[in-house]
């Protein structure tokens, strides 16, 4: 809420009918506050950056790519089964790192989504004041964790467990890299998921436990109904995280690309690519290094699919109470 | 049949017990659900600290990173962290409280101002590498900042200005609108409400929201790996006015650097087990400073809520 909104605009209102009394943004030609008119340029600018860094970030992202395109026809980009762009008898098939991607954000989203809708579920339906006050900080430190140290605790703690059940699975495997990964997006989902429970009013639930509805029915049938754009914003938002999760995925799934969608298998996602390449030492400009360009065009578009695709959702499911 | 029909009361206790059941059920899930995170958490943190811990003391903290794993320590990495998160919060303290400031107090509704809104909340949900691209495009090759410290700061800062604008925003969106009123009815300019009033009013939730912020620039690696940045660096930036000749002021800022993040992945991807034990211990430290950060943030906004009652 602005004050502009409650004060007369300045496009409605003749300006004479303004008193001097009132704001002098009502006023826009007043020369006696050029401090004013300088501050508010300031933090406009401020404000504009942040479409600057968009701009940016597709600038560099299709021009490097642009690049990348000139020498390798998108059909061989995306119907190559091969992903070898620094051997000798090189092949950039994406769908290559796609399916690490998939398989390992498959994973997570199994582990994710079901968890974190109960949590959320649990605490705006079922939890007392006091449960919930310490379960929600809690899950934000749980999502504050660095990746680096997820991606630790996936290879040297979950991946040996695993093996004990599991004695085939390499050490490197895109499925201890999922749950954990699945385990560092529960708060996400949980946390969004539960701010779209309590918004919705009272009146719904009170009605629904009047007619004898239990707090797991009432949870099931209106609350979570009601709250369905808002869930939708959560599932989106963890899908993103999941597709762009770097580090867990370079440290426990290995970096070898492989065109599988067994998660029991090592393989590279276009993010442990990006990294992988950056460890080495590729030369500005060369053709590896115009790779990690595309591949992360890719996955901009990916992301920026799924937030136009979180937007509609939110749009066409937004319940106006 | 009859209400009273003592069947049909049957009947209807008995779906009245399902219902329960089933609710019972429900909140024994939850609970274990949360228990999965909460378990999965202390098994991380204890396991890192049993392995991590002994290998703490003074020297692990004063020590370059070392071929040999038992001399190995982390004093190149937390100094980095620092210098870089310097850097990160000079410039993204200003630009997000200040874009969260028009956003609230200025922005006339029109498109302008919705393309800016949409755009904020699409940069919150591109994945740090992406940053990290940008910044290796633009930062190091366009502005030959190279693989510097300056890079990397301004590449977290970027990743971290939609934290603190949104946080800047819930801030004074907190404030009542009468404290404005007040305001204005006594003559003042927006710009001398904002300065006198929204902003003080506002700190400790724009604190919060820095703090968040900061606590995720810490931690983040890819960003930083594609930058890069070096995994091994075994000095320090020149200190200002030290050095032959003399270092001006700000020559650390084009500094090689490593950050502590870095340096734990670049243990743990060594076969060894004496680097894996680094690793944890790195490990141990980086945990510790964000849960540090985070709980911090907890306690600003705890103490905000109790003090503040408008």
């Amino acid at each position: 809420m602005t004050a502009s909104a409650v004060l007369p605009s300045h496009h409605g209102a003749p300006s004479t009918s303004i008193g001097n009394g009132v704001s002098d943004r009502l006023r826009k030609k007043a020369s006696r506050h050029v401090k004013e008119r300088i501050i508010e340029a300031l933090l406009f600018s401020a404000a504009a950056f942040s479409v600057f860094v968009t701009v940016a970030i597709v600038y560099v992202l299709v021009k490097e790519s642009w690049v990348f395109f000139q020498t390798v026809p998108l059909s061989d980009f995306l119907f190559d089964t091969q992903w070898t762009p620094l051997f000798d008898d090189a092949h950039y098939g994406i769908m290559v790192l796609l399916s690490g991607t998939l398989t390992s954000s498959g994973v997570a989203l199994l582990v994710a989504i079901p968890l974190g809708t109960i949590i959320a579920i649990y605490l705006s339906e079922f939890a007392g004041f006091k449960l919930r006050e310490i379960a929600k900080p809690f899950l934000e430190l749980l999502g504050g964790v660095p990746t680096i140290v997820y991606g630790y605790f996936a290879l040297t703690f979950l991946t040996p467990i695993l093996q004990k059940i599991y004695p085939d699975l390499p050490g490197f495997n895109l499925l201890s890299a999922g749950l954990v990964m699945g385990i560092m997006i529960i708060p996400y989902v949980a946390s969004l998921s539960e701010d779209a429970m309590r918004a919705v009013p009272m009146a719904l639930r009170e009605g629904s436990y009047a007619m004898g509805a239990t707090r797991l029915q009432t949870a099931l049938w209106v609350v979570t109904p009601a709250a369905t754009s808002g869930i939708a914003s959560a599932y989106i938002l963890g899908i993103s995280r999941a597709v762009g999760e770097t580090m867990i995925l370079a440290v426990a799934a290995g970096m070898q690309p492989n065109l599988t969608f067994n998660p029991t298998e090592p393989g590279a996602t276009i993010t442990s690519y990006i990294v992988q390449v950056a460890l080495g030492d590729l030369p500005h400009g060369s053709i590896g290094y115009q790779t990690i360009f595309a591949a992360g065009l890719t996955l901009l578009l990916m992301t920026l699919a799924f937030n136009l695709l979180g937007y509609w959702l939110r749009k066409r499911f937004r319940e106006v109470y | 049949m009859n209400a009273a029909d003592p069947s049909t009361i049957r009947a209807v206790r008995a779906i009245i017990a399902r219902a329960k059941r089933w609710d019972m059920f429900f909140a024994m899930l939850g609970i274990l659900s949360l228990m999965v995170g909460v378990l999965t958490f202390s098994v991380l943190f204890l396991d890192m600290a049993i392995q991590g811990v002994p290998r703490l003391d003074l020297e692990f903290f004063t020590s370059f990173p070392s071929r040999r794993a038992a001399n190995a320590g982390i004093l190149s990495a937390w100094v980095g962290t620092v210098l870089v998160m310097l850097v990160t919060a000079l410039a993204a303290v200003p630009l997000g409280v200040a874009a969260g400031v028009y956003l609230e107090e200025y922005a006339p509704k029109n498109w302008i101002t919705d393309i800016i809104e949409i755009n904020i909340s699409n940069l919150a949900g591109i994945p740090s590498i992406v940053y990290g691209l940008l910044a290796l495009g633009l930062f190091v090759y366009y502005f030959g900042f190279g693989q510097s410290i300056l890079s990397a700061g301004l590449t977290l800062a970027l990743l971290i200005l939609p934290v603190i604008i949104v946080a800047t925003r819930e801030a004074i969106r907190a404030i009542p609108q009468s404290i404005h009123e007040g305001s204005y009815a006594c003559g003042a300019t927006t710009w001398q409400t904002v300065r006198d009033h929204i902003l003080p009013y506002s700190s400790a939730g724009i604190l919060t929201g820095v703090i968040i912020g900061m606590a995720r620039a810490i931690g983040e690696t890819a960003p930083i790996i594609t930058i890069g940045a070096l995994t091994f660096i075994a000095f320090l930036p020149t200190a200002p006015f030290s050095g032959e000749p003399p270092a001006g002021l700000f020559d650390w800022i084009f500094a090689p650097f490593t950050v502590m993040p870095i340096q734990m992945f670049n243990w743990t991807s060594r076969p060894e087990a004496a680097f894996t034990v680094n690793a944890a211990a790195a490990g141990f430290v980086l945990v510790f400073m964000t849960l540090a950060m985070n709980g911090l943030a907890i306690y600003v906004r705890y103490r905000l809520r109790k003090n503040i009652k408008w």
